[in-house]
């Protein structure tokens, strides 16, 4: 086995958790995939993805079963006359966007998507969302961000969708009520019940980014404190300081304790009283442990191994080593943003391996030799692993999943339980 | 520039992968960014393969750009010729690679691995996936078999003892290519044909060296293996059968072309009934089927065998046949012109929209796409062709081709709709209290009433183009079924604007029944 392509570090990283750094073959999506949720969130948002034909080849089947009948997104595929330089890219672009709007009027919203080849062509994306924004000004806004896989891994993509959409937030004027922007999409539902308990512990200016609706975007300044729901919103973090907005550091709203520790650092920021934060949550603890505790007979004790994948692994792995009493044997992960981590990484266990980034056949060695009870992976390494013997969990519906908050530590939990349960049933 | 919602193929290093896939100790080394090992997933989910795609991806990224690329390739290609311990290798570019330009075939070469290493030059920003799977089964075939050609002005080879063909063309991923194989070696085997290499799937590539000793090729999937039995009939002076036995009549034509070919008596495999379509299509209860109106798209090969089963098996009217794949437009140009129509030559998913819905069809018979297009204009739909989903690798034994490829040709095509008696109901008791406009299909039961109910996809209907219903027109059409009610609608409108009609009374309701009525 030659070594040179997969370059392995091991350091302790901090709080003492060994980290192994790996170059090799990553067997992830790249940006682009996170279309397939974001589209559905912002619902008069169009993403028009500038790139070749396995991106658009990429997306429908990374959507697989959730084909809609016209989606909100598309790709222009660039051709050889494009690249040729027979016709001019930018006319092209403007021809293709042009088309789009005369069909989708309900479009308010335009991302124009870099690829990897618009990329490496170095298309200027950027100017050529100001020059469609000024054309098609007022009825439709275009914005830029990259998707490619040179780039980013796939929840990146809302990274980068998501620090576009701050640039274009209104500032909020100096006198401005404090005001709390929860960053990250989530499922309406659970947006919705984030809001209700927000409003009980009397944060009354709460906005959601990404919002609904292209118009429903909240203003920013000094007085905005933000907080995360998701962990893989670097650049849109670093993008809402820039505007003024300051941090609340929490850890991620998954579980009962991760989403009392968010709820206590915005109840903190805001000045609310610990009474009446306990008052406010005890009934959501109290139905998240008893959700999750049904779930411990089956998990307990269970030994996990993440692939890497959605920058979720960390807080999923502390939730379920916490709360439900499993083994974390190697927690991968495609980047490890330390500066939003800190305090998940707090959470767990002394010793638990880490991985960034990937050689997929050595880690599959590694998880061959580890044999735990259950894979968190990609659905590209599902079904052979199962065929190995194994019991997998495909990642991708960690993101299609109503998971955050009180009411979803539960179906959480089942999530693993369920791939679990099944080798028990079947005998054939 | 082209806008895409939804492609019907991928880019053509996919079709090199389906190659690679379904051959046996092959494995395929792709120069492509990171983000590319999606494709994997086609085969491990949609195919529910157990392995995974013998298919390394270097899945460079930004940072690798400014350094060695070539120099990742290379290193990836060694690891992969150890960890993998193939019998060859192909090694190719995809679209991002492409424009970074390292020369994946002659980075492979400096390496002097020990094993045929095949370049594949297959240009993502012109062509498809199908045409990616010819070329690579092209190379390989030449790679393989090429050093056995013999010198030009050699004798005819002599035939073998006993006939022997190959089958080429199936692949991974490929449109029921697995049972459609398994029906046509055992048609063979009863005419007394040998099956001497079946490629690329189940192959491996010494297997290819192999494919000269046979007297001649199968074409069976034309889109995949037309090239290579192009060359092998030039070089080796092999004959080919071209015949794509899809349907009864198709496939009595392949059984006959075989036995003409090796000089066999076709009569024993023909006389036996083999299939029941026929006797299905006589049946009376398939009048119903008389005329029935479809539309037919897909890849050429299947698209011109389902109408043709359509047309001349099952008895509908064919009132549109196209393809995605301009590489046989020529042929689908052809068939469509045998059937009074002008062929549909587009991969733009929009455009087959529109015309689907302009021919008002019955039952569409299609890809995936058009399945989700039917399900949107609420017309029967049965998938014909790739591109494919996991339901198009259905658990049980489903060929298309080959006489048992008729049977489920007969049940695919006719289940979608509703049976003949049942529709005769519906039109009879149309006001009856459990078929009425808003009750739910009564087989759901009371609990799915007015939710599960259809809803009426043109909900906007007072005024469309100056075009108005009156209130007592639009109360009749209410008692037309709802599964024709919105093609009712669209051809009243149709025909009271062709005539200058502003205004829909029951009159133009019926005139325009008697109009379109058959």
């Amino acid at each position: 086995m030659s070594g040179a392509t997969a370059r392995t570090v091991t350091e302790t990283g901090c709080h003492d958790l060994p980290v192994l750094y790996e170059r090799g073959q990553h067997e992830v999506f790249c940006g682009l995939t996170s279309i397939v949720w974001l589209h559905r969130k912002i619902q008069d948002a169009f993403f028009l993805v500038v790139g070749s034909r396995t991106c658009a080849h990429l997306i429908q089947s990374a959507a697989g079963v959730m084909i809609f009948a016209e989606p909100r997104f598309a790709t222009a595929i660039m051709e050889e006359r494009d690249l040729a330089g027979l016709a001019d890219m930018n006319d092209e672009l403007d021809r293709v966007v042009g088309r789009l709007v005369e069909r989708r009027p309900d479009i308010k919203l335009l991302f124009l998507v870099g690829s990897c080849p618009s990329e490496v062509i170095k298309l200027d994306l950027g100017r050529a969302a100001e020059r469609l924004s000024r054309a098609f000004a007022p009825s439709v806004r275009v914005l830029h961000y990259s998707g490619s896989g040179i780039e980013t891994t796939f929840t990146q993509g809302e990274d980068g969708c998501l620090a576009a959409l701050v640039a274009t937030m209104s500032s909020a004027a100096a006198e401005a009520a404090p005001s709390l922007l929860v960053v990250g999409a989530l499922a309406d539902v659970v947006e919705d019940q984030f809001r209700r308990l927000f409003d009980a512990l009397g944060i009354e200016r709460v906005g959601f980014l990404p919002p609904r609706r292209a118009d429903q975007l909240a203003g920013i300044g000094p007085k905005t404190r933000y907080l995360l729901a998701q962990p893989f919103l670097a650049d849109t973090a670093k993008a809402l300081e820039r505007r003024g907005a300051r941090p609340i550091e929490a850890p991620f709203p998954l579980g009962a304790e991760g989403t009392t520790a968010w709820l206590e650092a915005a109840a903190a920021a805001f000045g609310v009283p610990a009474e009446r934060v306990d008052s406010v949550t005890e009934a959501g603890r109290e139905r998240a442990a008893r959700a999750v505790e049904r779930h411990r007979p089956a998990l307990g004790g269970k030994r996990i191994f993440f692939f890497p994948d959605s920058q979720l692994e960390i807080p999923l792995a502390r939730f379920l080593v916490r709360e439900l009493g499993m083994e974390a044997v190697e927690v991968g992960t495609p980047y490890l943003h330390r500066a939003q981590l800190e305090r998940e990484l707090a959470l767990l266990p002394p010793g638990t391996a880490l991985s960034e980034g990937q050689d997929v056949e050595r880690q599959l060695d590694r998880c061959q030799a580890a044999k735990p009870d259950i894979v968190v992976c990609g659905l590209g390494l599902a079904n052979p692993l199962e065929a190995a013997g194994m019991t997998t969990k495909w990642s991708i519906e960690l993101l299609f999943t109503p998971i955050q908050g009180y009411d979803q530590a539960g179906d959480l939990a089942e999530l693993f339980a369920r791939p679990l349960d099944r080798r028990t049933r079947l005998e054939v | 520039m082209q806008l895409t919602v939804w492609t019907y193929e991928g880019p053509p290093h996919v079709g090199a992968m389906r190659v690679a896939t379904g051959m046996q100790g092959l494995h395929y080394v792709l120069h492509a960014p990171q983000g590319d090992t999606y494709a994997d997933l086609l085969f491990t989910m949609i195919e529910r393969r157990d392995h995974r795609p013998p298919v390394t991806y270097t899945t460079f990224q930004a940072r690798d750009l400014g350094k060695d690329t070539a120099e990742l390739f290379k290193d990836a290609t060694r690891a992969a010729f150890e960890r993998f311990q193939p019998e060859a290798m192909i090694v190719g570019a995809s679209c991002t690679a492409e424009l970074i330009q390292d020369d994946p075939g002659g980075l492979a070469r400096a390496l002097q691995l020990p094993i045929p290493v095949v370049p594949l030059e297959l240009p993502s920003y012109q062509k498809k996936e199908n045409w990616g799977a010819a070329e690579t089964f092209y190379q390989l075939v030449r790679a393989f078999a090429g050093p056995l050609a013999p010198p030009p002005g050699s004798p005819a080879r002599a035939p073998n003892p006993e006939p022997s063909v190959n089958l080429l063309g199936p692949t991974a991923l490929g449109f029921r290519h697995r049972d459609d194989v398994r029906e046509i070696e055992g048609l063979l085997r009863e005419l007394g044909v040998r099956v001497n290499v079946t490629a690329p799937m189940g192959a491996r590539p010494r297997d290819l060296q192999r494919l000269p000793e046979a007297d001649a090729n199968v074409v069976l999937y034309p889109e995949i293996a037309d090239v290579a039995a192009r060359w092998l009939e030039r070089t080796f002076k092999q004959q080919t059968i071209r015949t794509v036995p899809i349907g009864v009549g198709a496939t009595q034509d392949f059984v006959r072309e075989v036995a003409a070919l090796f000089g066999l008596d076709p009569a024993p495999v023909l006389a036996t009934a083999r299939s029941r379509l026929p006797w299905y299509s006589r049946s009376v209860d398939s009048t119903y089927l008389t005329g029935k109106r479809v539309f037919v798209f897909g890849d050429a090969t299947h698209a011109i065998a389902a109408a043709r089963v359509a047309a001349k098996e099952l008895g509908f009217t064919v009132v549109g046949l196209g393809t995605y794949g301009r590489e046989f437009a020529r042929d689908v140009r052809a068939a469509a012109a045998a059937l009074g129509l002008e062929a549909l030559i587009s991969d733009d998913y929009l455009e087959v929209e529109q015309a689907i819905a302009a021919a008002h069809p019955d039952l569409v018979l299609g890809t995936q796409m058009e399945r989700h297009i039917a399900k949107r204009l609420g017309v029967p739909c049965a998938v014909i062709s790739a591109p494919v989903h996991v339901q198009d690798f259905p658990a049980r034994y489903a060929p298309h081709m080959g006489f048992e490829g008729a049977n489920v040709l007969f049940d695919t095509f006719v289940h979608p709709l509703m049976m003949g008696l049942e529709e005769h109901l519906l039109q009879m008791f149309r006001e009856d209290f459990e078929f009425h406009h808003e009750a739910a299909p009564s087989h759901l039961g009371p609990a799915a009433k007015a939710a599960a109910a259809p809803p009426d996809p043109a909900p906007e209907v007072a005024v469309v183009d100056t075009v108005v219903w009156t209130a007592e027109a639009e109360r009749e059409l209410k008692k037309i079924p709802f599964f024709v009610r919105h093609r009712a609608r669209n051809n009243t409108e149709r025909f009271a604007k062709e005539r200058g009609v502003g205004r829909i009374t029951v009159e133009t309701l019926y005139d325009a029944k008697s109009h379109f009525g058959r």
